[in-house]
């Protein structure tokens, strides 16, 4: 039995229109949640359902709802960032949510609205989704002609408002502090913490930021509650996520599965398996910044505890599938290039150590490197780990550390050789 | 001559009633002014500065930052190919490649009639239907050589 529930209208025929939702229960949770539960309730139920943010770094949803000061105790206003940035290489599910099912979403950001008695949400949604950007342009505009935005939200006294603001190119817009500091029209650069969002965050002000995908999840908490949720996916990694599947299978897409299926259900049921006769290589589990793992760990479940004990982590739940054909090293060098490209410039040990990164990768793999360059590679990953203001840096580090971990002696054949061993790997 | 019309002006006061501060409106103005102009020219950038109250280098920064902005004139037809991992194990380059050929350029520049600009680009969320490209607003998916050229050729 299919136990997926975000994605249940996705192929029907005017899926994105206030109309079809009213007809699925559509704003039935968001009614709920404003007529007969107090806010603290909301954020106690979304603690109890054991739901995990969904755009890589799997923390609390409910216990950082919790993080918000108490209307009366802090009377500044309060804002809902929704990240719709998602830029991590492997990653396309929330776009998939954006075009398919805009309300789902809109709802969600009420039921968090009245939550954490928030004025407005800005859904910060990156600048190359214009397509999607324009669907949900015209649901909120649906959403507000409705009646479920604006100054009486459905006929009670909840005034709340939702705003799209489309970012510009920088992946870094995607960490929590760079977006806030890009939608308040500045560069993208992340912030210290602390201060941290909840009690200083957009414009000074007490913030929430979450994905696109989590906020989704809090409408069907709402409507068939936390038993029914706790019972879909494992114990610490509760409900379904969209897992993107991409790179060497037969069917690549996005599938809705509980946590915890394993990547060899993913990639050998749902994705049709390894594309063109091949066998499979290795994974990247959740998106570029997560480590790789050798086709030896494809039993692994998809959960953030499994993944953890694995060597990698969940992230973004975005697999990247690779062949036996591919070459691990080149595969790491446009990784490499794209953290260089996307550091923000601010840290120092980002900015040169993402350089330094790509550049030892890139003359290995042009057969110019030396055996010595190899240490020198884990020493600058290991270097940049956990240094900086913002988590770049990891996501830069971590995939190197895991392809050297499994794929040592493909860096030392290029030394070796002198060239890349892997005549039939993909091109760059 | 304003490069920012009464139009766009308008537009982008609009907007700023979205938000507590004039300067959040800075990323909806640049886009306005590049959607009405194909790129951002150094005078808008003044005339966005002067209009949300900020110094001109406040806007510029901002403007570099960001690689959606334009700092020069592209085509008519910006093709921008996706080159991250899941586009690359999936032929991206070939598909670049094929591109260049055919217009006769290479990643980063613009055909002599101003009608194409070739740019590589980093992961633009479309993993699942690579290879891909973004053709000025549109995202292109599943791409081959056949269905390039079909793309191309509309345009011509």
């Amino acid at each position: 039995m299919s136990e997926a529930y975000l994605t249940t209208h996705f192929g029907e025929k005017d899926s994105a229109k206030l109309d079809f939702y009213l007809s699925h229960r559509g704003y039935e949770s968001a009614r709920r949640a404003i007529g007969s539960m107090t806010p603290s309730e909301v954020v106690q139920l979304v603690k109890d359902s054991g739901l995990r943010g969904r755009g890589g770094a799997g923390f609390s949803t409910g216990l950082k709802w919790s993080f918000m000061p108490k209307p009366g105790q802090d009377d500044r206003p309060r804002y809902i960032a929704c990240n719709a940035d998602e830029s991590e290489p492997g990653t396309f599910k929330d776009r998939a949510i954006m075009e398919r099912d805009p309300h789902q979403l809109i709802e969600g950001l009420i039921i968090a609205g009245w939550a954490m008695q928030a004025k407005a949400a800005y859904i910060y949604i990156r600048g190359e989704y214009v397509h999607p950007a324009r669907v949900l342009e015209a649901a909120l505009r649906e959403a507000y002609d409705g009646g479920y935005l604006g100054p009486r939200v459905m006929g009670t006294d909840f005034a709340f408002d939702v705003y799209l603001h489309r970012g510009a190119g920088a992946y870094i817009c995607g960490e929590e502090t760079g977006l806030m500091e890009s939608l308040e029209g500045k560069k993208g650069q992340p912030r210290k913490k602390p201060p941290f969002p909840a009690n200083y965050g957009l414009w000074g002000m007490p913030t929430t930021v979450n994905n696109v995908e989590t906020f989704c999840h809090v409408v069907h908490v709402v409507d068939r509650g936390i038993d029914w949720f706790r019972g879909i996916g494992t114990e610490k990694s509760t409900g379904t996520t969209l897992f993107g599947v991409s790179g060497h299978v037969v069917r690549p897409g996005y599938f809705e599965l509980p946590l915890g299926t394993t990547a060899r259900e993913i990639i050998f049921e749902h994705a049709g398996g390894i594309a063109n006769g091949r066998q499979l290589k290795g994974f990247i589990p959740g998106g570029s910044s997560t480590k790789p793992l050798p086709a030896s760990a494809v039993d692994v479940r998809m959960d953030h505890d499994s993944l953890a004990a694995a060597g990698s982590a969940l992230g973004t739940a975005g697999l990247i599938v690779m062949d036996d054909t591919t070459c691990m090293v080149r595969a790491s060098k446009v990784i490499a290039h794209f953290y260089r490209d996307e550091s923000c410039g601010q840290c120092t040990q980002c900015r040169e150590g993402t350089a330094w990164l790509d550049k030892l990768i890139g003359r290995i793999e042009a057969g110019a490197g030396r055996m010595e360059d190899l240490d020198l590679l884990l020493d600058v990953a290991n270097s940049i780990e956990g240094v900086t203001i913002c988590a770049l840096s990891d996501a830069a580090a971590w995939p190197v550390q895991g392809v050297l971990k499994h794929w040592r002696d493909e860096f030392a054949r290029h030394v070796k050789e002198g060239k890349c061993p892997f005549p039939e790997s993909f091109e760059v | 001559m304003s490069l920012l019309n009464e139009a766009a002006r308008k537009e982008i006061l609009e907007c700023t009633k979205r938000y507590p501060e004039k300067r959040a409106a800075l990323l909806p103005a640049l886009h306005v002014l590049q959607r009405d102009h194909g790129w951002i020219p150094q005078e808008g950038m003044k005339e966005v500065a002067e209009l949300l109250g900020l110094k001109p280098a406040e806007v510029l920064e901002v403007v570099t930052f960001y690689t959606m902005f334009n700092q020069k004139q592209v085509g008519r037809h910006h093709i921008q190919v996706c080159r991250n991992i899941s586009c690359a194990l999936r032929g991206a380059r070939r598909i670049t490649r094929h591109i260049s050929g055919k217009l006769g350029i290479q990643t980063g520049e613009t055909t002599p009639d101003g009608q194409f600009t070739l740019s590589e680009v980093e992961c633009l969320g479309s993993c699942g239907t690579a290879p891909m490209l973004m053709l000025n607003d549109d995202y292109h998916e599943n791409l081959t050589e056949p269905r390039v050229d079909e793309i191309l050729d509309d345009l011509s």
